[in-house]
């Protein structure tokens, strides 16, 4: 067969190639660039009346937990997991936060009764946090480490497996 | 002179009072103009496929406030445009910066025109080069049996 005939059927394979690669590629999934970075600081009003600052927090592995009472059924299919690791892994210098985001105050509140949450949680007026964060949707959840730094970025709902093995691999760093 | 100079201090002064009135609130007035140039150049997170400029959605509608709260503490629309990227990364801008690996999406619908334009041109020159066919000779036998075919037909 001569180069010519060949040439029409070889050009097809760029265009697989990149149709392979496009189609593997989820194109809602937004990287992050803050995968590494120091965590951004803010300080949240929590629904229980006082008052949560990220930098009193350093030298905890702190979770931070993107949520809203309306994002159905992600959030309330992880919210166990997180209240589970927050019981199982706050004596071990782990906290989990929660924040509310584009959400009402009363339906938040029924969240948290509804799974009786008891870690720090607030909400996000302005999504001023969210943005900072880079968050694109509810939930997503950050893995901040002893030092500060944003060390991995979960979007979805997490697990308790998937908590467990986070915190114990952050929580065996040296602080 | 003198004179031309004790004239001038008051009047100096007086520029500089309005300057110092007018100049933060000037700074605190954000065009609607100016933040929906930035917001256009955007891409809304929880949207598909639409700037921050054109989104209904809640979060579209903070990033907007923000961006209007950032230009008023005075930031440059570079500067505002640069905390989104540091934050979303470059996915956040809807065209994406002409370097690296991007310049090919900028340079490859044209080098394809080029191209395309180049084939065609060859193509064409190809055939207007190809020398018309010549008039074939009829094979003798065809030519006769005509011949004799109209002679017949005159002939009745």
């Amino acid at each position: 067969m001569s180069w010519k005939r060949l040439w029409i059927p070889l050009s097809i394979l760029p265009i697989l190639g990149l149709l392979a690669y496009g189609f593997r590629t989820d194109p809602r999934a937004v990287p992050s660039p803050l995968v590494g970075r120091p965590a951004p600081s803010f300080t949240l009003a929590l629904f229980d009346g006082g008052r949560l600052d990220l930098d009193d927090l350093r030298g905890k592995v702190v979770v931070v937990n993107f949520w809203a009472s309306w994002c159905y059924p992600a959030c309330y299919e992880e919210a166990p997991a997180l209240q589970e690791g927050w019981r199982a892994y706050r004596d071990r210098g782990a906290v989990v936060v929660g924040i509310d985001i584009q959400d009402t105050e009363e339906g938040a509140r029924r969240f948290i009764e509804q799974f009786g949450l008891t870690f720090p949680n607030g909400p996000d007026p302005g999504g001023k946090i969210s943005i900072d964060y880079g968050v694109y949707g509810v939930p997503e959840t950050f893995f901040i480490d002893r030092q500060g730094r944003i060390r991995a970025k979960h979007v979805g709902a997490v697990t308790a497996p998937l908590l467990r093995e986070r915190l114990e691999a952050l929580l065996e760093e040296p602080a | 002179m003198r004179r031309a100079r004790f004239g001038a201090a008051p009047i100096g002064l007086a520029a500089l009072a309005v300057l110092l009135v007018v100049g933060p609130c000037l700074a605190g007035a954000v065009s609607d103009e100016e933040v929906r140039r930035i917001a256009a150049g955007l891409r809304c997170p929880v949207c598909q496929n639409l700037s921050v400029a054109d989104s209904p959605s809640e979060m579209a509608g903070q990033m907007r406030q923000l961006i209007r709260e950032r230009l008023a503490a005075g930031e440059r629309p570079e500067e505002v445009v640069a905390y989104f990227t540091a934050k979303y990364g470059e996915w956040i801008l809807l065209a994406p910066k002409p370097e690296g690996f991007n310049l090919l999406v900028w340079t490859l619908p044209f080098a394809g025109l080029l191209g395309g334009l180049a084939g065609v041109l060859l193509v064409v020159r190809r055939w207007s080069r190809r020398p018309a066919p010549a008039a074939e000779a009829v094979d003798p036998a065809y030519r006769e049996r005509i011949q004799a075919e109209l002679e017949r037909l005159e002939g009745s």
